[in-house]
């Protein structure tokens, strides 16, 4: 291995230049690529013969172009980067190849070095010989071989690199926000403090989402109300935030910076400017309903309702399934009452377009369905109850008054059992962890022991405790007197058997820790039920064009890197929408989705990656193949003149729809079929122990070659 | 430099046997799912055999199956598809659109008489190197077991006996343009086949 700084090969950097007319000016057409292999320290270079490589390069691809060919120690460093700048400046190099690293890494740190040399970023090519080769391989002649072979598909490759220039679109300074969580409600409060407009959707009467219905929150256990409806009542007053409450979004159009989003604004049978919230609407309503939702199957609500006292906006809705007018025609008891005349029984469902730049989706999670694991009794069992239901119980504003009471509504508890992970870390269910239930279920045990005394028993896999002031918590619900026992219960039932047991439930579980298995007879069972992606996760992905793992959870751009962001430029992802989060992290992530999206207010027009398909019209015959292919609703059909045609901004890149195209009418920059199909030549070109490989007798599809060498194939059968 | 010094041919390979067969493999990945793990492979040192090469494309959707015929033309002895697991495709859906194809294209090949074996599907995610380093081991073993593609091995003939090599070769071959004569060439094929010849590029 060579201990020089680096070595060239084909055209010495200084002294007279072969084939160069004058000062480093290429002829027209003619192509100069200039080649440069990184050692990467040993990286590269402990395995693969790098400067064999650089050598043959300058050789066996002279007829390729290859006017210049280095190898070099590091060539992501400064005099790396440099070599490429001068040689493009004195050798009128027209194209450049690097073997290095994976494009993942440093294509953007030689694309620059490239443009600071004067030419477009995109003739230059990053060919990873280190990830792909040297790190996977142990074999030097065999890695030596493949890397010429990557090497020579590079130099195939950029032969047919066109310049490509970033698409700039203008920023719209306005912003969606879905969903009035605590995520939602964080994220438009801070983009709206920042003195931009934001339209905050929410699907229910009020914003608050979830944590509006907790009592506490751990591990400092203050009240939810407490901390959540100030900030409710801001979102609701903030001069650049528009709330769209009892709304949902049903159609979006457009692309980062320019988003046209179609939102059903459903009748609420209340005039919103004229309501002023006195209540008298629902004092004299006679109808009670069991309000499923918001006190969750425990409490009753009126046909006109407000979810919860302090709900924001205070305007009712009337439900129209419930109410007596809609049903027999007769009642209007809240009109009658109605100082304002706020009632509007005629009220249609209104359609509202909405331009925005950005939007965030803040959408977060449905609770796991307790009925689906039988054993547990949930359903059948009364005093079998669900998380959500005990937190309504404990709520001092809830339907007991925040007495922890029976199914009967009047006996006190004297032994609680809480169950963790029930839908959670389940095969049956879901494999992963929600991560808030450990927490909750000690909340719980501490909440049991403070209202009631009584004795609580916690069923844990495995206690999982681990953010700021959560273990402290954990020791603290020990010392208090809460008994763990580790395990996972088979079985609820009220079948007992020995005595004591008598009108009791009985928590059938195996003791990890004792080794044996142990019936517990208790009063009450909360079970801590996982979280999960809402229901209409994935068509919800589908109309905002992000993608959602197979459980439905939205996928991040980069799960470290870039957790708020999404493959879809311009819309972004808060809170639980991508996976369990406690409240801390949720609120992070509706800030930082808020940071993102000032960035793009604040840049006021973007790049976009120049990665895109286009129809040539000439081409297309018109036979709508391609139309049904993009995910992103990129093609439209132009009736009038009878062909497709893609919008630039909404491409993805994806290339699915060249692929499909019969014609071979659309053209995908950045992977053309010319591109692709000379890398296969080029990758081809080397066998595998580094001699020219034979090659089929066949013509198949040719790349539209310039015609001024010949191709590889045709080099070894002369 | 570092190439091997030369070897005299072992009986078996002068016997025209191929022995230590080395396949190459052009293996087409997804930008995001399965070119990431090909580098967490890397990144983790997990080996595997070096017989394949890599081609990233932004998609699996974005495979033209002339890229399949194109690298078996150009003497690949298989091909592999890789992409992001099903549900899981950065484009929404596009892999689907890739399995169709495969599927498809799976089928013509075996109609013309490549191994089905010789063109693969795998999906792996970007966390998934060292499954994408095993399935590419997978692949290699069944290669080599397989033996060389040889498309075309040797003279292709077609049912009459007529060589069918000899009669391109006759026409021009690659160069194009019409043979001076049909010279060793059933005159009845070649009469036949003429005008086919002239009209191609």
């Amino acid at each position: 291995m060579s201990g020089h700084g680096h070595a060239s090969f084909g055209a010495p950097k200084d002294g007279p230049i072969e084939g160069v007319p004058s000062a480093g000016v290429p002829a027209e057409g003619e192509i100069r690529i200039g080649v440069y292999v990184c050692h990467c320290g040993s990286n590269i270079a402990g395995v693969v013969d790098v400067v064999e490589v650089a050598r043959w390069a300058g050789e066996a691809l002279k007829d390729q172009g290859v006017v210049v060919s280095r190898e070099y120690r590091f060539m992501c460093s400064s005099p790396g980067q440099q070599l490429i700048t001068d040689d493009i400046l004195e050798l009128g190099l027209n194209r450049i190849v690097v073997a290095a690293c994976s494009p993942h890494l440093h294509e953007n740190t030689f694309r620059t070095a490239t443009a600071r040399g004067g030419l477009n970023p995109y003739l230059c090519e990053l060919v990873s010989i280190r990830e792909q080769d040297s790190w996977v391989h142990t074999d030097k002649a065999a890695a030596t071989a493949k890397a010429k072979a990557i090497l020579a598909g590079g130099v195939e490759r950029v032969r047919r690199n066109t310049p490509l220039d970033p698409l700039i679109v203008d920023i719209n300074p306005s912003t969606l926000v879905v969903g009035g969580g605590i995520a939602g409600i964080q994220a438009a409060l801070e983009i709206a403090d920042a003195g931009f407009h934001v339209y905050l959707v929410e699907k229910d009467a009020s914003i608050g989402g979830h944590m509006a219905q907790f009592d506490k929150t751990f591990p400092t256990l203050d009240c939810a109300a407490c901390i959540l409806t100030p900030r409710m009542v801001s979102a609701g007053t903030h001069p650049n935030i528009t709330l769209l409450t009892w709304s949902e979004v049903t159609h979006v159009d457009g692309f980062v910076g320019n988003f046209t989003v179609t939102v059903k604004k459903k009748a609420r049978y209340v005039d919103e400017d004229l309501c002023t919230g006195c209540g008298i609407c629902q004092e004299k309503c006679p109808k009670n309903v069991i309000d499923e939702v918001y006190e969750a199957g425990l409490g009753y609500r009126k046909a006109i309702y407000t979810p919860f006292a302090q709900a924001v906006p205070r305007t009712p809705v009337i439900d129209r399934e419930n109410c007596t007018y809609f049903i027999k025609g007769t009642c209007k008891a809240c009109e009658k009452f109605c100082e304002k005349d706020a009632i509007r029984f005629e009220q249609q469902d209104q359609e509202l377009t909405l331009e925005v730049g950005n939007i965030i989706l803040a959408t977060g999670y449905d609770i796991f369905d307790a009925r689906k694991i039988a054993q547990y009794g949930y359903g059948r069992l009364p005093n079998v109850f669900t998380s959500l239901e005990f937190e309504r119980l404990t709520n001092s504003a809830g339907p007991t008054n925040g007495r922890i009471v029976l199914r009967d509504g009047v006996t006190e508890p004297k032994t609680v059992g809480v169950i963790h992970c029930v839908g959670s870390r389940d095969r049956n269910f879901n494999n992963y962890c929600s991560a808030i239930c450990c927490m909750q279920s000690l909340k719980f045990a501490h909440l049991v022991k403070e209202h009631t005394g009584a004795t609580v028993y916690n069923f844990y896999i495995d206690m999982r405790t681990a953010a700021k002031g959560y273990d402290e918590f954990y020791q603290r619900v020990m010392e208090e007197g809460t008994l763990f026992v580790r395990g996972k219960p088979a079985e609820v039932t009220e079948a007992g058997r020995l005595p004591g047991e008598e009108g009791k439930l009985i928590v059938q579980v195996e003791d990890t820790l004792a080794g044996r298995q142990r019936r517990i007879p208790v009063d009450m069972v909360v079970l801590s039920v996982g979280l999960e992606p809402r229901a209409d996760a994935k068509e919800m992905a589908q109309r905002f064009g992000i993608s959602c793992s197979f459980d439905g959870w939205a996928i991040e751009k980069h799960p470290k890197l870039d957790p708020v962001a999404t493959m879809t430029e311009g819309v972004f992802i808060a809170g639980c929408i991508s996976g369990p989060k406690d409240i801390p992290n949720t609120v992070s992530q509706g800030a930082a989705a808020a940071a993102r999206v000032l960035g793009m207010i604040q840049q006021k027009h973007m790049k976009l990656e120049p990665i895109k398909a286009t129809v040539h019209a000439e081409q297309c015959s018109g036979c709508r193949i391609c139309n049904t292919m993009c995910p992103y609703n990129a093609i439209s059909f132009l009736d009038a003149k009878g062909v497709s045609s893609i919008n630039a901004a909404m491409c993805q890149g994806c290339g699915t729809c060249v692929a499909a195209c019969p014609a071979g009418a659309i053209a995908g920059t950045g992977f053309s079929d010319e591109q692709v199909l000379a890398q296969i030549e080029g990758l081809l070109s080397v066998g595998a122990d580094g001699t020219p490989l034979k090659r089929s007798a066949y013509p198949v599809a040719h790349h539209q070659d310039d015609g001024n060498r010949p191709t590889p194939a045709e080099t070894v059968r002369a | 430099m570092s190439t091997q010094a030369p070897v005299a041919p072992a009986p078996a390979e002068e016997a025209g046997l191929v022995t230590n067969f080395e396949p190459v493999i052009i293996g087409f990945t997804c930008n995001w799912c399965s070119y990431r793990a090909a580098d967490l492979a890397g990144t983790a040192r997990t080996k595997y055999p070096p017989n394949i090469r890599l081609i990233r494309l932004m998609c699996s959707g974005r495979l033209d199956p002339t890229f399949v015929l194109k690298a078996f033309a150009e003497g690949a002895d298989a091909v592999m598809v890789s992409g992001c697991h099903p549900g899981e495709c950065h484009y929404i859906e596009q892999n689907y659109k890739a399995l169709r194809r495969f599927q498809l294209l799976q089928r013509t090949i075996e109609a013309l008489g490549i191994e089905p074996a010789r063109f693969q599907l795998v999906w792996a995610s970007a966390a998934e190197g060292v499954r994408l380093a095993g399935e590419i081991a997978r692949v290699t073993e069944e290669v080599r077991a397989l033996g060389p593609l040889g498309w075309p091995a040797g003279d292709i003939v077609d049912i009459d006996g007529v060589n069918l090599d000899a009669a391109w070769e006759a026409t021009g071959g690659d160069e194009g343009g019409p043979p001076e004569s049909p010279g060793g060439v059933n005159p009845d094929h070649a009469a036949a086949e003429l005008p086919a010849v002239e009209a191609l590029p």
